[in-house]
């Protein structure tokens, strides 16, 4: 890798209670990429970037241990600010997730949380979230109706216009399509292609020809461990592990 | 751009933080005050004779609730044999035969505003139904007050409790060949039974402590209770008839009684409590 | 060994055919009550209707010796005691809810809503014995004269009569801050269930964007559950409303109409339990029934509002 990663993973375990779900996880994030987690479902993708804004804190009895570094940060110390850390590291979920408000309102949420805004810069800076998530066009006309009232694939563009309009670094995406159907499916593909000039981007997705689509690298999970990692290209044409190969081939998960 | 300070933020959720506790520790500080308040004047009350003497006319010292307690569980007891079984039987009709039907739905709707219905209604209900074509009150009265009381909480409970019980034993009964009655009484009841239980003492304990009901139905009375067939003596509204008298005889017997039907309520609650835990664990 | 199919479990069928038709009965018997209670209730009333009309309504007239009987005080002391009880009761149970809910330490929690829902427990007698020995002593010699000694220096505020006369504690006040205390852990408690069942990602995803957890209650989890906090108000409402010891206790039991909250006065159910027992006339009876009616009525719509409401928001965010 060339540049400086944007986030180093470096022996992260992660326990939920008594029962540990990753194990000594190392690997390196590059900025304004974008890498694709992978795996069979329970293998700890999800668990696993979750850790990069350290929403599992919500929990008390979930933990990490090991080091992730943002930008050389490591943001598993206790004296991390988690506001400013989420701020920095935006996340989109499985389901999309519109607040109970409007379109406009949604949007304007994280903005009013972290910025003194006029009503008319909300807007301004609500709009070009909208547009940068390329749902402007389709909501400009319903700004004032319920975020609720959007289709699937709307609604879970309005998340990411959301998680935009604070200006994230890096944006965590959690199998965001696998709720919504094919045509939205592809309109968030192509806009993550898009994103990724300013963005950095970690996506976990169930879905293999997903990754090989969308990613530059890819990571393979499997019990809690990262079995491989590496540019999206060589481990789909050349694993260099048996279990990658059997899953990215369909033999198994 | 004008970042918003993280400080203030932060302080505003703190000072969120620190109003919702106080708001806990105002209902906590409260329980702990009647508590404390009825234990102790309750305690000083209280002796042997408490138990076993009847009340006794006021200036005579050394009179007991005795008479009232014994009421009480006779009342208690009527109603709990009276509204137990209905109300089991009406929850087992909601949980396993009228499910999604329309009358299922009528009855678990009315049992549920039954609940809200105040319990004195309830007294007026069983006087003018019971004690004014008797022309007289009655423990059978009280008791019927009671029961009608106790029916809806046992039904609902009763029902969220088969309810939780996987279909996949109801049929694999039937599969064996057992009607529909012994799958339902010795399997079904049998899986659920710590929850039927729970239900049953929640319903006790709701109406041990009620006053409202028994004002006009069962009344009061300072004698041993015979039979149910006249005013019946009873701990809460002797409680109420010796706590608005002016004699500090009778008001000493009010905090002993009150001290017994509090214990005897909040026993009966964390022991059901206690139960479901126990129930649900194993 | 093989039998035939039919036939043989006619007495297992006759016996399930009854089980069915006894439970259903018993579910029946619900419906049943709940209906002879409007029934019975019009009936024993019918004598007071007839005979005051709509004027039972409107005067505060009640003469037990001239037989003269009007609702408008009882009516005014249930509303007057239980606006103040929650006026009380709303903000706190949000609190708490809120409290055991989102902020506290999951063993704080536990313990905080053990002793909470004991509060519900404790008889309505109980609370009736403390207020009136310990409770209302206090009001009188700690809060109210406090109370109405801030109020009546304000000036403009003090032209309303809200804290005039002695306090003595025996009053609307007092009533209205023990019934406050009464349905407190009720209407908690239904509050509690609506901010658990707001989807976890969805406080997850306004904690991803970096809120704190006020900022994700205000704007996310309130407004997510606004409805369901709406019907746990109906709830509490309509036990505040039939309130009967607690309240029969404290408020004083006078059939008096005065603005202010030092003084007392009487609700439906205290008139009730206080009067009932000792009616003889006929009249003087069924008029207290029509009384009793009236709160039945009024806590038969809230209840069924609160139900059909939360029935309805349980459903809208179980689709969510």
């Amino acid at each position: 890798m060339d540049a400086r990663p944007k986030i180093r993973v470096r022996g992260l375990n992660f326990f939920y209670g008594a029962n540990q779900a990753l194990l000594d996880n190392s690997l390196d994030i590059a900025a304004n990429k974008v890498t694709a987690v992978i795996g069979p479902s329970g293998c700890g993708k999800s668990t696993h970037i979750r850790v990069y804004n350290r929403v599992y804190a919500l929990y008390r009895d979930q933990r990490a241990e090991g080091e992730v570094l943002l930008d050389g940060e490591n943001i598993l110390s206790p004296d991390v600010d988690l506001i400013e850390l989420r701020r920095r590291v935006g996340m989109i979920f499985q389901r999309p997730t519109p607040f109970p408000m409007s379109v406009l309102e949604n949007v304007a949420y994280g903005l009013r949380l972290h910025y003194a805004l006029s009503r008319d810069e909300v807007a301004g800076r609500a709009e070009a979230a909208l547009r940068q998530a390329a749902l402007w066009e389709e909501v400009k006309d319903k700004l004032d109706r319920p975020g609720t009232s959007l289709s699937g694939g709307q609604q879970q563009r309005l998340c990411i216009a959301r998680a935009l309009a604070v200006e994230p670094e890096v944006l965590l995406m959690d199998e965001p399509t696998s709720a919504i159907d094919p045509v939205a499916t592809a309109k968030i593909e192509d806009l993550v292609e898009l994103l990724k000039e300013r963005y950095t981007i970690v996506i976990v997705t169930h879905n293999m020809q997903q990754a090989a689509r969308i990613s530059d690298f890819t990571a393979f999970f499997f019990q809690g461990q990262i079995v491989e990692f590496g540019p999206t290209e060589q481990i789909f044409t050349r694993p260099r592990m048996k279990q990658t190969e059997d899953y990215v081939t369909g033999r198994f998960g | 751009m004008n970042r918003r300070s993280l400080r203030g933020r932060k302080t505003r959720d703190l000072a969120v933080r620190t109003l919702s506790a106080l708001a806990a520790c105002v209902g906590i500080f409260a329980l702990g005050w009647i508590l404390w308040v009825v234990i102790q004047r309750g305690a000083a009350a209280i002796n042997w004779e408490m138990f076993v003497k009847s009340v006794t006319p006021p200036g005579v010292a050394g009179g007991g609730v005795g008479n009232a307690l014994l009421g009480s569980a006779m009342l208690v007891g009527v109603a709990a044999l009276f509204g137990v079984p209905v109300g089991i039987l009406a929850g087992v009709y909601l949980a396993e035969f009228g499910r999604h039907t329309r009358l299922g739905a009528m009855v678990r709707f009315s049992a549920n505003v039954m609940m809200g219905i105040p319990s004195i209604i309830v007294g007026l209900f069983v006087f003018a139904l019971i004690v004014a074509p008797m022309q007289h009150y009655s423990g059978w009265a009280g008791a019927v007050a009671l029961a009608i009381l106790m029916v809806p909480v046992v039904s609902r409970t009763t029902e969220d409790m088969l309810a939780l019980v996987p279909n996949s034993l109801r049929e694999s009964a039937l599969a064996l060949g057992a009607p529909r009655w012994k799958a339902t009484v010795q399997v079904v009841f049998r899986a659920a039974k710590a929850g039927l239980l729970t239900g049953v003492l929640l319903a006790v304990a709701r109406v041990s402590g009620e006053t409202a009901p028994l004002l006009f139905t069962s009344l009061n009375s300072p004698y041993w209770p015979q039979s149910l067939n006249g005013p019946t003596a009873n701990l809460t509204v002797t409680i109420f008839n010796c706590a608005m008298s002016p004699y500090p005889d009778w008001q000493r017997l009010a905090w002993g009684a009150s001290l017994i039907v509090t214990v005897g309520v909040l026993a009966l609650n964390v022991s059901s409590r206690f139960m479901l835990k126990r129930g649900s664990g194993d | 060994m093989t039998r035939s199919l039919r036939g043989r479990t006619g007495g297992a069928q006759r016996a399930d055919a009854l089980f069915r038709a006894l439970a259903a009965g018993c579910a029946v018997l619900i419906l049943a009550v709940m209906a002879a209670f409007f029934v019975r209730l019009v009936l024993s009333a019918e004598l007071s209707i007839r005979h005051f009309g709509w004027k039972f309504f409107a005067t505060t007239n009640w003469d037990p010796n001239a037989l003269e009987f009007g609702a408008l005080s009882s009516i005014y002391g249930t509303l007057a005691s239980t606006v103040i009880a929650m006026a009380i009761a709303t903000p706190l149970s949000l609190a708490i809810a809120l409290f055991l809910t989102e902020m506290a330490h999951p063993a704080v929690a536990k313990v905080a809503g053990n002793a909470i829902e004991l509060l519900a427990a404790i008889p309505s007698i109980i609370f009736g014995m403390w207020g009136l020995f310990v409770f209302a002593p206090f009001m009188a010699a700690h809060v109210e004269p406090v109370l109405a000694k801030t109020w009546n220096a304000v000036p403009l505020l003090n032209l309303i009569p809200l804290f005039r006369g002695t306090p003595r504690g025996i009053d609307l006040l007092t009533s209205g801050v023990i019934l406050a205390l009464m349905v407190l852990p009720f209407i908690s408690s239904v509050m509690r269930d609506v901010f658990l069942m707001v989807p976890a990602v969805v406080k997850e995803s306004a904690y991803g964007m970096g809120a704190t957890t006020w900022e994700v209650t205000r704007r996310v989890t309130v407004r997510y559950g606004v409805y369901g906090l709406v019907g746990a108000c109906f709830l509490g409402l309509g036990r505040a409303i039939g309130e009967t010891m607690a309240v029969t206790f404290v408020i004083g039991n006078s059939h008096r109409i005065s603005a202010s909250l030092l003084d007392p006065a009487t609700s439906i159910a205290s008139t009730l339990a206080n009067e009932f027992a000792e009616a003889s006339d006929p009249l003087y009876l069924s008029s207290l029934v029509q009384l009793g009616l009236v709160l039945f009525l009024i806590a038969f719509a809230l209840q069924v509002v609160a139900h059909l409401w939360l029935k309805r928001v349980a459903k809208s965010m179980g689709t969510l």
